[in-house]
């Protein structure tokens, strides 16, 4: 075979054709009309490529891992002898004796085999939201969002999904030590009171607490208590991806902190300055969902517009009406023109002599759209900008009205908002001078993740005694004398608040597993009441926040709804001063980069944050928003920067390991300190910016997340937390494979799989997507006729925001196996809801669409008709069932379904050994096994006990009885199940518009599933007939 | 030329070629049957269990409702097994000294489950559940047998999948009123059918391809 001599030339024997960018463009030169490309591997057709589209599975996927090889005669000889064992094993085969185990006295409330709700909610970074947690006779098995919460409103993100599998983590620390030796909860008490009493004549002088942002108010209580009881003390706080800029920003312009929430559903015109305010940050899955309400075409109000300009894409700017890729330190330039704009109407000096044609094109469009839509308009300013920033845009909010309409201000949600990075310089300048003695670390890992230049973990030995409380012995307790196992949230008695201020009580849903403890008891070790438990704890400090005699009944309502009435901050009435805002983005300017070679931008991963939750599995899976890459970071560059640099990524197709991409390796020198990384082509990525995302690299983080990427904080350092100018990139000349998924269960169509249209075409041709249907008498088939139920579902691409929620719900409730890299190489990945992502235009700055794609539930199902053990049928009401246990394996269904949505057991992916992880799993789903395939069910679990509560109450299904997971998770109501016999449901509606259209309904498959085409609100202004 | 074989290989080759056929029906059937029989499914085995508990004196001499121990059997998949707090409702006061309710004086003493011998086995991919028959008109004693005449209760039927799909095609077979789900002693009338087919109509059963669809079950 040719291409494999080629290969084995070039010393990869999987690797593929480079790729080549240059063809890529030139390709999309000579298309006319709208072009959706899904990889640039795809657009430069690599033969190899091609070959991908046209199998099911790339050729040798089913061989065995090399690590293990078994031979021919090896597996015939171990076939033959397994074959004997199993006919032996067959006939003599009794059923096993099992025994029953009752309870002794049933918990009061629960039926056995029903679950149960009950509300708590996760603080994450500076905020929280609210949950409804699905419990089985005492064991949490499935998180849904809280409808109640306003920071959840049902929804949850990724993250909020995952916590479950993170709580039955193994890898959990499970016993208190001391210097490595274990130790009892009391003999830490007892040391405890014997610091108190030194304490005590020193006022606490050299006595340090670290936390993180603390938005329990019985924490912050707490530690206000202990800063009284011994007044020189300090606490100081850390967040890695916390967001100094939002709080300085605020105080710059208000001269004091304040928190802002956003009314996105009030908003006709958004500009994100760098804002990636639907995907993270407080109260993101709030603003997702007002933001989709506002997203579909026909809905009152209008649609409205978004505008991005960020230096890597994300999930808001793949949603963006119109992005621009900019250098991050070119996003104060950038507000600032937008600000003076509105205030004279004409550009200011800087902005006429330094930008780019198309950015002042880009700004004075925003502008002119922003005064149209005066007081319903809203500017947001991202994260990780600087305070600059953030005071730009609070005064362009105030110029324009929109405070009061779409923007509000309240106290800070936070119980001691601070700047935490001059914080934590405070903290290492006091260890570095010796003045730290004890120091009480609670939860977070600065020995990983503090600024590089701080040498946190080297100062840390100048500590004579150091404490950290953790979930796991992670990289800092390594370096601590205690280490205390810290309780997972859902199994913790504490509270906190939304992003809103709305007070929710977090309530165990399990004992902890390992006898872990709070922050609130290793507090409360300090103080007088060292043995209170955390309960205790928290109901004391609502007590003493009720007053009123009866507070037994508003506090069990709120443990009940899974919010405190009434806690919400009510808006702040304050001034945003103008001048001192210019003042700042004046100076921001003057230490703008003159021309640096590279700037390097930080982020929070998608997945996994900032290196919390490196050993979650789910989420390291979890294919990243944009890039599609799982188990791994990579140093993300532009399409024409890499060409600049020669950079190179091979897809490879045969092996068995279509799934590798083989990037090349860099070595990035910011500033002096080093780093080697795969570098990763990204189109949308802004010209001569490198992305990395935090959290990798890890070297103490569990067994599933160690030694995945690289670690990003190893370059990262204070003067530039989230972006750095002045880096220098050097080629190596190594690869390193990446995981990416996108290359994954190709669809192959000559029609585009994904329609979208702007909204003058839109409403010129609203049939647009249209699509017809062969007509049902073209096929030979029998068809069936459906007289109950028939199950559909609908899904909005304006909607859908690609955010993973889906993916991972999914996986909790339907007991998913995780693979890991190697075997997601091989395109063995099992999400039985796949994210596909689409770009359309041109390769630098292309639109970004998103596409989940679950299973079809055919009427006319090709998968059918060709298992030969019948394993894969029909249901009355119109699903394909699948039967794990009359599978055998042959594939056949798979090879024939052109959605390629079904998943194959290689191996046995489910762990069937570990103890906790048999508590994870949804007892209402088979695990399946070796060799079984397959695929999404529509949570048919869901739909019978829908269906049994219905007709025990003899009646029908109501719309909205059954939700499945993917549905339940989604922040913008993107997907929508239910009976589409019944013309008055919402998804028979949905699927009566004319936006609706089938995927590949050439082949008259007659999907269930169905989509909704997309609708962008470009601005006439911006749109050039030469780029469309 | 002589004969290389003697006359009789004639005879040996053709009984040799028939048993051989005879025997390999013969293995195949016997692994039928076994597959079927009692050995392999359990059925009508009476099993032995911690406290020597009789269904027949609770139920048949008593007249306890099922409802009493197996509270969840009309709104769970489950019906339940008590816990011990269900026998000391009763045993705390009667026979509270007898030597056969030691096992269950200790475990509520203990805190400790007692652990029955389980007698209804379904593979852990089935999904039965118990609410929604006892709800469409099938009896306890249509699965389980005249439980109120076991002393030991035995596993009435075969619980193979043939046996789930003889109701699921035919309803009408078994459905009984509502009011006589937990009757032990119930007999099917002479007009069962035609009584069936009312009463499928009237609980709204649903048609045998909704009742047969693999999802009813497996999942």
């Amino acid at each position: 075979m040719d291409c494999s001599k080629h290969n084995k030339r070039e010393g990869h024997p999987a690797a593929g054709q480079p790729l080549d960018l240059h063809a890529a463009r030139e390709r999309l030169r000579h298309t006319t009309g709208k072009t959706y490309w899904r990889s640039l591997e795809e657009l430069s057709l690599d033969p190899q490529f091609t070959e991908l589209l046209h199998r099911e599975f790339p050729r040798q996927a089913s061989e065995w891992p090399e690590a293990d090889a078994v031979g021919r005669r090896d597996f015939l000889k171990l076939m033959a002898a397994s074959l004997a064992l199993g006919g032996l094993s067959a006939g003599c085969a009794r059923k096993p004796s099992e025994t029953i185990v009752p309870y002794v006295r049933t918990p009061e409330g629960m039926t056995l085999g029903k679950a149960l709700y009950f509300a708590t909610a996760m603080p994450l970074g500076a905020s929280a939201i609210g949950l409804l947690v699905e419990s089985h006779e005492g064991r949490p098995t499935k998180i849904e969002g809280n409808p109640d919460h306003p920071g959840s409103l049902g929804a949850t993100d990724v993250f909020a999904q995952a916590a479950v599998l993170e709580l039955y983590d193994p890898d959990r620390s499970q016993v208190l030590t001391h210097l490595g030796d274990i130790r009892a909860w009391s003999s830490f008490l007892a040391e405890a009171r014997v610091v108190v009493e030194a304490l005590k004549s020193t006022k606490g002088a050299r006595f340090r607490v670290l936390t993180g942002s603390v938005i329990s108010p019985t924490l912050g209580d707490q530690l206000q208590s202990l800063l009284a009881q011994f007044p020189d003390a300090r606490w100081h706080q850390w967040e890695p991806a916390g967001s100094d800029g939002a709080r300085e920003g605020a105080r710059l312009a208000f001269g004091r902190y304040v928190n802002t929430i956003y009314r996105v559903d009030k908003a006709d015109v958004i500009v994100s300055l760098d804002a990636d305010f639907l995907a993270s940050g407080p109260g993101g899955i709030r603003y997702a969902r007002e933001f989709a309400r506002r997203r579909r075409p026909d809905v009152p109000g209008g649609m409205n517009r978004l505008y991005v300009a960020e230096p890597t894409p994300s999930v808001t700017g793949a949603s963006a009406d119109h992005r621009l890729a900019v250098r991050a330190s070119e996003v104060s330039e950038l507000a600032e023109w937008i600000h003076s704009q509105l205030t004279s109407g004409r550009l200011s000096d800087t902005g006429k002599n330094s930008g780019s044609e198309e950015k002042n094109r880009w700004a004075s469009a925003v502008a002119h759209d922003l005064q149209k839509y005066r007081g319903k308009s809203l500017v947001i300013a991202g994260e990780h900008q600087p305070a600059a920033v953030h005071a730009m845009a609070h005064a362009i909010n105030q110029s324009l009205a929109n405070v009061g309409a779409t923007v509000l201000y309240t106290e800070p949600v936070e119980a001691g908002p601070t700047n935490q990075l001059e914080s934590l310089r405070e903290l290492t300048n006091d260890m570095k001078a010796g003045n730290v003695e004890l120091l009480l670390i609670l939860g977070g890992n600065p020995v990983y993740d503090a600024p590089a230049d701080f040498q946190f973990a080297e100062l840390l030995k100048n500590v004579r005694t150091r404490i950290h409380l953790a979930l796991f012995e992670d990289e800092t307790s390594q370096l601590c004398h205690w280490h205390i196992p810290e309780a997972h949230f859902l199994e913790s008695w504490s509270d906190t608040r939304a992003y809103d201020g709305t007070a929710s009580v977090i309530q165990p849903l399990i004992a902890p597993l390992y006898h872990g403890k709070t922050a609130h008891e290793v507090l409360g070790a300090f103080s007088d009441q060292p043995s209170r438990t955390s309960y205790e704890i928290v109901r004391e400090y609502w007590k003493s926040r009720a007053g009123g005699s009866d507070f037994e009944k508003p506090w069990r309502k709120s443990l009940h709804d899974g919010v405190i009435a009434g806690t919400a901050f009510a808006p702040l009435h304050v001034a945003a001063k103008v001048a001192s805002s210019s003042r700042a983005i004046g100076s921001a300017a003057q230490a703008r980069s003159g021309g640096a070679p590279w700037e390097v931008v930080f982020r929070p991963d998608p997945a996994i944050y900032d290196g919390r939750f490196a050993n979650n599995g789910w989420l390291q899976e979890t294919p990243k928003p944009v890039t599609k890459l799982t188990w791994d970071n990579a140093a993300i560059v532009s399409p024409a920067s890499a060409q600049k640099m020669g950079l190179q990524q091979r897809v490879a197709a045969t092996g068995g390991e279509h799934g590798q991409t083989l990037s090349e390796v860099i070595e990035l020198d910011v500033n002096g300190s080093k780093v080697t990384a795969a570098a990763w082509i990204l189109p949308g990525q802004a010209e001569a910016t490198v992305t990395l995302h935090l959290g990798y690299g890890r070297w103490r983080p569990g067994r599933v997340g160690i030694q995945k990427g690289f670690n990003a904080y190893a370059v990262r350092a204070s003067s530039g937390l989230w972006s750095a100018s002045g880096a220098a990139l050097r080629k190596t000349g190594a690869r390193y494979p990446l995981a990416c998924t996108q290359a994954h269960y190709n669809m192959e169509s000559g029609r585009n799989l994904i329609r979208g249209t702007t909204l003058a075409e839109f409403h010129k041709d609203p049939k647009f997507g249209d699509e017809d249907a062969p007509p049902k008498s073209l096929s030979l088939y029998k068809e069936y006729q459906y007289a109950g139920y028939a199950w559909g579902m609908a899904i909005d691409l304006n909607a859908c925001i690609g955010c993973n929620s889906c993916v991972v719900a999914c996986q909790s409730e339907n007991n998913i196996p995780v693979v890991g890299k190697e075997q997601v190489m091989r395109g063995r990945e099992m999400h039985w809801i796949r994210i596909d992502r689409y770009f359309e235009g041109d390769i630098d700055t292309p639109a970004t669409y998103f596409q989940p794609v679950p299973c079809m539930q055919c009427e006319n199902a090709p998968c059918e008709e060709v298992c030969p053990v019948g394993a894969t049928v029909h249901s009355a009401e119109g699903l394909n069932d699948m039967v794990y246990n009359r599978c055998i394996g042959t594939r056949y269904c798979s090879n024939n379904c052109p959605y390629k949505v079904r998943r194959f057991n290689f191996l046995r992916f489910a762990d069937w050994e570990t103890p906790s992880l048999k508590l994870l799993r949804n007892p209402e789903v088979t695990v399946r096994s070796r060799g079984v395939m397959e695929k999404c069910t529509y949570c048919v679990q869901r739909i019978n006990a829908g269906r049994m509560e219905a007709e025990k109450q003899n009646r029908e299904i109501r719309d909205g009885e059954i939700v499945t997971a993917c549905q339940a998770s989604c922040p913008t109501e993107a997907i929508i199940f239910g009976n589409a016999n019944d013309p008055h449901s919402r998804v028979a509606k949905l699927k009566a518009q004319p936006r609706n259209y089938a995927l590949l309904a050439d082949l008259n498959t007659r999907p269930r599933t169905t989509y909704l085409a997309a609708v962008r609100n470009p601005n006439p202004e911006l749109e050039t007939p030469e780029k469309r | 030329m002589a004969q290389i074989f003697h006359r009789s290989t004639n005879t040996i080759s053709r009984v040799s070629l028939f048993s051989a056929i005879f025997l390999a029906a013969l293995a195949l059937t016997v692994a039928a049957a076994v597959a079927r029989s009692p050995y392999a499914t359990n059925q009508n085995v009476p099993q032995e269990q911690p406290v020597q508990f009789s269904h027949k004196h609770h139920v048949g001499d008593d007249g306890i409702d099922c409802r009493y121990c197996h509270t969840s059997v009309e709104t769970s998949a489950v019906a339940g097994i008590p816990p011990t707090k269900t026998c000391m409702n009763c045993h705390s006061i009667l026979f509270a000294d007898s030597p056969y309710l030691e096992p269950v004086r200790e475990s509520y003493r203990t805190g400790k489950s007692i652990e029955w011998s389980r007698v209804h086995r379904l593979a852990d991919f089935v999904y039965f559940n118990h609410s929604i028959h006892v709800n469409k008109g099938v009896g306890c004693s249509s699965c389980h047998g005249q439980v109120n005449q076991m002393p030991l209760v035995w596993q009435a039927s075969s619980l193979q999948m043939k046996w789930c799909l003889e109701c699921h095609r035919h309803p009408e077979r078994v459905l009984r009123p509502r009011d006589q789900i937990f009757n032990m002693d119930w007999k099917a009338p002479p007009n069962q059918i035609e009584q069936g087919l009312k009463l499928a109509k009237d609980y709204k059963i649903r048609a045998e391809w909704d009742l047969t669809s693999c999802s009813t079950c497996h999942r």
